[in-house]
C-alpha cells in the first residue's frame, strides 16, 4: 500500500506543537470560562454563566468594547478595500512604469513591527508637536488639527487610520494579483462598447476580482476581530475606555488576575472566530480543490 | 489600454504621494535619530544640522539593544526552523496521501488561520510544561501558532512536484525520511524560503507572547526592549528613533532581500493565477 511511504508519524510535530500550544488552551478555556479561577484565591469554583451574564449585563463596559471590536473590524474593511482596490488599479493600469517601486513603499509598512508603528504615530498624532498638526496649522487648516489620542470621540478613528495605512498595502498586493488574472480582452471588449472608467470597474473589474475580494473580507474580519497590537500600543485602551478591544481587555483581566473572566471573553471570541474559520475552510478548499 | 500623457501625470502624481505616504514614518525615525535632543524634540521633518552619530551607542548600551537583538534573531530563527521543517513534513504526508482522515487532519490544522489563542489558559500550559519565563518556551510558542499558515502554504506547492519523482525514489529503495529529506526537501525550497521569511518578518514584530510569558527583561526581544526604552526615554526623541531604526533596519534588510518571495506567499492560495 502506497501510504506505507507517506507515514502519519510525519505529522506528529506539527500536531503534537498546534495541538498542545493552540487548540488545547482554547479547549481548556471553554471549561475555565464557568468558572472563578483567579489569582486571588486557590480554589477554582464552577459558577455557571456568571462570567457571561457579567460580560453581557448592561450595567458593564464589555458591550462597548465588543462595540468597538466590531467598529474597528467594520471600518477598517470598507478604508482598506477600497483604498486598495484603488490602488491595485492605479498600479496595474495607471502607471506601469515604476510600479514595482510604488509596490515596494505601498506593502513597507506592512512589515514594520506595529509596536514601532504606534511610537511613531505617537509622535506624529501628537496634539500640540505633532508633525500632522504642524503641517495642517501651516496651510490653515487649524481647524483640523484635532486631539487626535486624547479626544474620546475620535481616538478610535486615530488607530483605525493607522491601521488602515500599515495594513492597506497587503490588500493592495492581494488584489492586485487577483488584476492580473482578469483577461484584457474583456476590456478591450467593454471599450469597444463605449464603456468608460468607471463602467469597465463596475462591470468587468469588480465581478472579475470578486474571489480575491472576498479572501480580503475574509483576512481583514479575523484580523480586525483579533486586533490587539496597534490599541495596545497607541492607546492601552484609553482615553478612558474610548478604545478598549476584547483582546486588550483579556489582557487586561489576565493582568489583573481574573483569568475567570478573561477566559470568558477569550471564549467567545473563540466561538466567533470558529464560525469564521468554517468559511475561510471553504474557502481555501475550493481554491485547492481547482487544482 | 494607453493611457493619455495627462492620465498618467495623474497617476504617477497619486503613486508618488501614496509611496511617500508609506515611507514617511521610516524617514521620521531616520533623520531624528541622527539629531540632538533639542532638535528632536518635536520629532519633526527637517533635516539634522549635525550627524550626532552617538546617540546609537548611547541606545545600544542604555536599551540593552545587543541582548534584545540576540534573543530576537534567536526566536526567530529557533521558531522558523522549528517550525518550517514541522509544518513541511505534515504538508507532505496529508498532500501526497489524502485520505478522508488526512483531509480532515488538514483543514483541522489550517483552521488555525482564523481561530485566536487562548492567553490565559495557555499560561495554564506554560506552567504546566514549565516552559514560562524560558527562551525554549517562546520559540515553542511562536512555532506552534505558525504551524497552520505554513502548512496550508506548503501545501499547496507539494502538488506541483511530479508524484513520479516519489516512484523512482522508492523503487530505488528510499526510505520514508530518505524519500522526504533527500528527494523532495530540496525541491520545496522556493515555498520554504517564503514560508520562512513571512514567519521571521512576523517573530520580529511580534511581542505579545513575550509580554504575556517573559518577565524577565534578560528574556526581551527587540520589539519589547524599545517599548520599554520607549518608557524610559520618552523626552529623548532623538534616542527612540535611534532604537527603533537599529530595530527595524534587520527587518528593512529582509524585506528588501526577501520581497519576491513575500509576494508569492501572500498571493498563494488566496487568488489563482
Amino acid at each position: 500500500m502506497f501510504l506505507r511511504h507517506y507515514p502519519i508519524y510525519f505529522l506528529v510535530p506539527a500536531v503534537v506543537l498546534y495541538f498542545v500550544f493552540f487548540i488545547l488552551p482554547s479547549l481548556l478555556g471553554i471549561g475555565y470560562s464557568f468558572t472563578d479561577w483567579s489569582t486571588y484565591s486557590d480554589q477554582v469554583n464552577f459558577v455557571g454563566l456568571d462570567n457571561f451574564v457579567h460580560i453581557f449585563s448592561p450595567g458593564e463596559n464589555y458591550l462597548a468594547y465588543i462595540g468597538n471590536t466590531l467598529i474597528f473590524t467594520v471600518v477598517t474593511i470598507a478604508l482598506k478595500t477600497v483604498i486598495g482596490l484603488g490602488l491595485a488599479v492605479l498600479l496595474s493600469e495607471g502607471v506601469r512604469r515604476f510600479s514595482h517601486l510604488y509596490r515596494l513603499a505601498i506593502y513597507l509598512p506592512a512589515v514594520l513591527p506595529t509596536l514601532v508603528v504606534a511610537l511613531i504615530f505617537r509622535s506624529i498624532l501628537h496634539p500640540a508637536t505633532g508633525v500632522l498638526n504642524r503641517l495642517l496649522r501651516a496651510i490653515g487648516l487649524d481647524a483640523l488639527a484635532l486631539q487626535w489620542l486624547t479626544d474620546p470621540h475620535i481616538a478610535l478613528f486615530s488607530v483605525i487610520g493607522v491601521d488602515t495605512w500599515k495594513g492597506v498595502g497587503y490588500i493592495t498586493v492581494i488584489l492586485l494579483a487577483g488584476l492580473q488574472t482578469i483577461p484584457r480582452d474583456y476590456y478591450e471588449a467593454a471599450e469597444i462598447d463605449g464603456a468608460g472608467f468607471w463602467a469597465r470597474l463596475r462591470f468587468v473589474t469588480i465581478p472579475m476580482l470578486m474571489p480575491a475580494l472576498v479572501v480580503v473580507t475574509v483576512l481583514n474580519v479575523l484580523y480586525g476581530l483579533r486586533v490587539f497590537d496597534i490599541v495596545y500600543a497607541m492607546t492601552n485602551g484609553g482615553p478612558g475606555y474610548a478604545t478598549e478591544v476584547i483582546s486588550t481587555e483579556i489582557f487586561k483581566a489576565f493582568s489583573q488576575g481574573q483569568y475567570g473572566l478573561g477566559t470568558a471573553l477569550s471564549t467567545i471570541m473563540f466561538a466567533v472566530l470558529l464560525v469564521a474559520g468554517y468559511f475561510v475552510i471553504r474557502l481555501l478548499e475550493r481554491t485547492s480543490s481547482q487544482e | 489600454m494607453r493611457a493619455s500623457p495627462m492620465k498618467a501625470a495623474v497617476g504617477h502624481t497619486t503613486a508618488v504621494l501614496t509611496s511617500v505616504a508609506m515611507a514617511f514614518p521610516v524617514y521620521l525615525v531616520v533623520v531624528n535619530a541622527m539629531k540632538t535632543k533639542v532638535q528632536a524634540s518635536a520629532m519633526g521633518v527637517e533635516f539634522p544640522t549635525s550627524l550626532e552619530w552617538a546617540n546609537f551607542a548611547t541606545v545600544i548600551d542604555k536599551g540593552k539593544l545587543l541582548t534584545s537583538f540576540l534573543n530576537s534573531m534567536l526566536y526567530a530563527v529557533g521558531s522558523t526552523a522549528l517550525s518550517t521543517v514541522a509544518a513541511a513534513m505534515a504538508a507532505f504526508v496529508l498532500s501526497r496521501a489524502r485520505t478522508p482522515v488526512r483531509r480532515f487532519l488538514y483543514f483541522f490544522i489550517i483552521l488555525g488561520i482564523a481561530l485566536p489563542i487562548n492567553f490565559v489558559t495557555l499560561t495554564a500550559i506554560m506552567q504546566a510544561t514549565h516552559l514560562i519565563n524560558t527562551k525554549p518556551g517562546i520559540i515553542i510558542l511562536y512555532a506552534a501558532t505558525q504551524i497552520p499558515f505554513a502548512v496550508f502554504l506548503i501545501y499547496g506547492f507539494i502538488a506541483s512536484i511530479p508524484r513520479e519523482l516519489d516512484e523512482a525514489a522508492i523503487i530505488d529503495g528510499c526510505s520514508p525520511f530518505q524519500l522526504f529529506f533527500i528527494v523532495v526537501l530540496p525541491l520545496l525550497k522556493p515555498v520554504l524560503v517564503t514560508a520562512a521569511i513571512l514567519n521571521f518578518l512576523g517573530v520580529w514584530g511580534d511581542f505579545l507572547f513575550p509580554l504575556y510569558y517573559l518577565n524577565s527583561s534578560a528574556h526581551w526581544p527587540m520589539t519589547l526592549a524599545v517599548y520599554n526604552f520607549f518608557g524610559q526615554y520618552q523626552q529623548s526623541w532623538n534616542l527612540v528613533s535611534a532604537d527603533i531604526l537599529l530595530t527595524i533596519i534587520p527587518v528593512l534588510v529582509v524585506y528588501l532581500l526577501g520581497q519576491r518571495f513575500i509576494l508569492s506567499g501572500l498571493t498563494s492560495g488566496s487568488v489563482k493565477g
